[in-house]
């Protein structure tokens, strides 16, 4: 037998993985950091990680289809004379017109309204297209406060106040100058065409001080009929969450990592914020400690994508949540009927995420007159609604089996873990143990 | 709620409309609702408030053209969201007075702290006294005419509007300004980043005659002023400009 001296097989680093050295290429090649759309996309222990104990013995089931499963739930109860009743616990997240074409908004209104549930404006203002089609609607109150005036506040069902968002927590916003028509330009009083920057503080107040006169302000502009959430990014859910009610909040919007944008740093987007599931137990915690859990309502948003999901951030202690992405892919954003023109782009459906250059082949992220006519509002709005009510049967599908006659009955305890690092996240056992890492000393 | 047409109130001219509401007595919230309530054509035109004692939100949402003079001095966001209002203020305002006010008036006669006509859209906001750091912050179309000195960082990305100085202006004015204007008597510490001084031209000192008119200022001439604007270099993002920001 003769040997010979193999050859070293080529081995790629785990560390400069293709994305990094591309990324490497990319920067060294333009001098500018990538920018995108949509949230985080690198795997974060998430909802997939948690599975639901369903009945057995020590617990009965309620019949599918037979017994009732509520699903609604009341927005704003603390101080507004008029809160928010909704007939399902999934809400549609603040998207910019601007961003969003306006037939993309109408259809976000069309859907939500017949799903029973509301929509939300953005950072650009509030459109008729919206209003219009939108039988609830929350009114961003955000930093740029572009679009703001009092007679839409005063049209709105709720405001919600903007501190951050999950996908960039501290972060603005920069709506590039290509997505800048006559009309956003109006819209945000600043001239076509120039890249429109949305400030990361609000002009007006800093601190938690600050921010309880700013609610009063806004109550009392509203003769105190409107809710008031207060939306923040998924930093420090404890302390953002206790000092939102602290500050006067009816409802605390908490966005976690995987929450999208229009368009932020993809370097952003990727290492500033925490995951959705390790948002929820804290601001929970935060609500219990100051008894008002069920309160203040609290909604979570940031990766939700199906009945499942929304079971589980309610078994986890939110009211409601809330859909952004998964919306927009509702309603046809990045689906495999456009792939040629996706391709052309220098991506594929699924992956594409310059929402802000505007030339979305979808037509929902762009304010291209041609392409935003591909979004037929009335049958994008059925899909969405069509999707909403999915979701809704599925958690129904799972409160049943585990004998819950509302969804807001889902507990902790009717949850595992599936990895060490979700089970200490979302402070329930892993799977197979009454082990919850991080508590009980260890 | 006790409101009254107080006619016969000390040293006040007689005016029969004039409805006086003393804030000693009654809630902030009965005030606004008050106002709130005012409909279109509502001979309720007078308003005089009495011992604001640094209320915040004091006459917030006004949206008929009433006139509002508010006795004493007052807190946080006085006249926000103003639409239509002639409000003034005998002592001074705390943080953002006038924000995001859309139209009629606002007098202050003594000093303003931060973030004076924040986000404004429209209007006249007049300081008699000095105005604190962020004057005119993000504003979008409001007039701001200040007797006295501004802080730093006024003006901070003002989109659209006239702020106009007598006195002088703190650090880094008009700090990423967009399409305002900027008109300053005194000496300005320093310009922010893409905000340079610009030529006067004729157009200039007509808005500038034109606001110091409507503030009643009598002792200042357009021409004595510098007007500072933006250089318009970073409205559109380009990596080279990194260093400015």
């Amino acid at each position: 037998m003769t040997y010979h001296n193999p050859p070293t097989t080529p081995r790629k680093s785990a560390t400069f993985d293709e994305y990094a050295m591309s990324e490497i290429r990319r920067a060294a090649a333009t001098g500018i950091y990538d920018i995108r759309g949509s949230g985080a996309k690198r795997k974060v222990p998430h909802f997939d990680d948690l599975l639901f104990l369903g009945a057995s013995i020590s617990r009965y089931p309620l019949e599918g289809y037979r017994e009732r499963c509520d699903t609604s739930v009341v927005l704003g109860s603390r101080h507004a004379k008029k809160p928010i009743e909704l007939k399902i616990p999934i809400t549609i997240a603040g998207m910019s017109f601007g961003s969003l074409s306006g037939p993309a908004k109408e259809a976000l209104g069309r859907g939500a309204t017949i799903a029973g549930t509301s929509t939300t404006t953005g950072d650009g203002g509030m459109t008729e297209e919206e209003r219009g089609h939108s039988k609830q609607l929350v009114y961003q109150y955000l930093p740029s406060r572009y679009g703001m005036n009092p007679r839409d506040l005063r049209r709105a069902d709720a405001i919600e106040i903007v501190v951050g968002q999950g996908a960039k927590p501290g972060g603005g916003g920069m709506l590039l100058g290509q997505k800048i028509s006559d009309r956003v330009a109006e819209m945000r009083t600043l001239p076509k065409g120039i890249d429109q920057r949305s400030a990361c503080r609000h002009p007006d107040w800093t601190g938690p001080d600050d921010l309880e006169i700013k609610i009063l302000e806004i109550r009392e502009i509203t003769d105190w009929e409107k809710p008031i959430y207060v939306k923040v990014g998924g930093a420090r859910p404890y302390y953002d969450t206790a000092l939102a009610v602290k500050a006067g909040a009816d409802v605390v919007v908490l966005d976690g990592m995987q929450g999208g944008t229009a368009a932020t740093q993809e370097v952003f987007i990727e290492h500033v914020g925490q995951p959705t599931l390790a948002c929820i137990r804290p601001a929970v915690k935060a609500l219990q400690d100051l008894g008002m859990h069920r309160k203040v309502q609290l909604i979570v948003s940031g990766g939700i994508r199906n009945g499942a999901d929304v079971a589980k951030a309610l078994a986890l202690g939110a009211d409601a949540v809330s859909i952004g992405t998964a919306a927009l892919i509702a309603l046809g954003d990045n689906d495999p009927h456009w792939e040629d023109e996706y391709q052309k782009l220098g991506t594929t459906a699924g992956a594409y995420d310059d929402w802000h250059e505007g030339k979305d082949p979808a037509g929902i992220t762009t304010q291209d007159p041609e392409l935003m006519k591909r979004v037929d509002p009335v049958v994008a709005g059925r899909r969405l609604a069509n999707y909403l009510k999915v979701m809704t049967l599925e958690a129904q599908t799972i409160a049943r089996a585990c004998g819950k006659n509302h969804l807001h009955n889902l507990e902790p305890e009717d949850l595992c873990a599936l990895s060490i690092e979700a089970a200490a996240m979302a402070g329930v056992p892993l799977a197979g143990t009454n082990w919850v890492p991080g508590q009980g000393g260890f | 709620m006790n409101i009254s047409n107080v006619a016969t109130a000390p040293s006040r001219e007689m005016d029969f409309a004039r409805r006086v509401f003393d804030l000693g007595e009654n809630s902030l919230r009965e005030l606004n609702q008050a106002l709130h309530n005012l409909g279109p054509g509502s001979n309720e035109t007078s308003w005089e408030v009495l011992n604001p004692k640094g209320s915040h939100s004091v006459a917030v949402g006004v949206d008929q053209p009433v006139a509002i003079d508010v006795r004493g001095s007052v807190g946080y966001y006085c006249g926000g969201m103003n639409a239509g209002g002639a409000i003034t203020v005998h002592g001074s305002v705390g943080p953002g007075v006038g924000e995001n006010m859309m139209s009629g008036s606002i007098v202050v006669k003594g000093d303003a702290s931060q973030y004076a006509g924040a986000t404004g859209r429209g209007g006249l906001l007049v300081i008699e006294g000095n105005a604190s750091s962020r004057c005119g912050i993000s504003m979008k179309g409001i007039n701001i005419v200040v007797r006295g000195n501004i802080g730093h960082m006024s003006a901070f990305m003002a989109q659209s509007g006239n702020l106009v100085v007598l006195g002088d202006a703190g650090d880094a004015l008009g700090d990423s300004i967009y399409e305002a204007r900027l008109f300053v008597r005194g000496k300005v510490k320093s310009l922010g980043a893409d905000c340079i001084k610009k030529e006067m031209r004729p157009e200039h000192i007509a808005i500038l005659q034109d606001l110091l008119d409507r503030a009643g200022i009598k002792d200042a001439k357009p021409e004595e002023f510098t007007r500072y604007g933006s250089a318009r270099t970073l409205y559109n993002f380009n990596i080279d400009n990194a260093d400015a920001y």
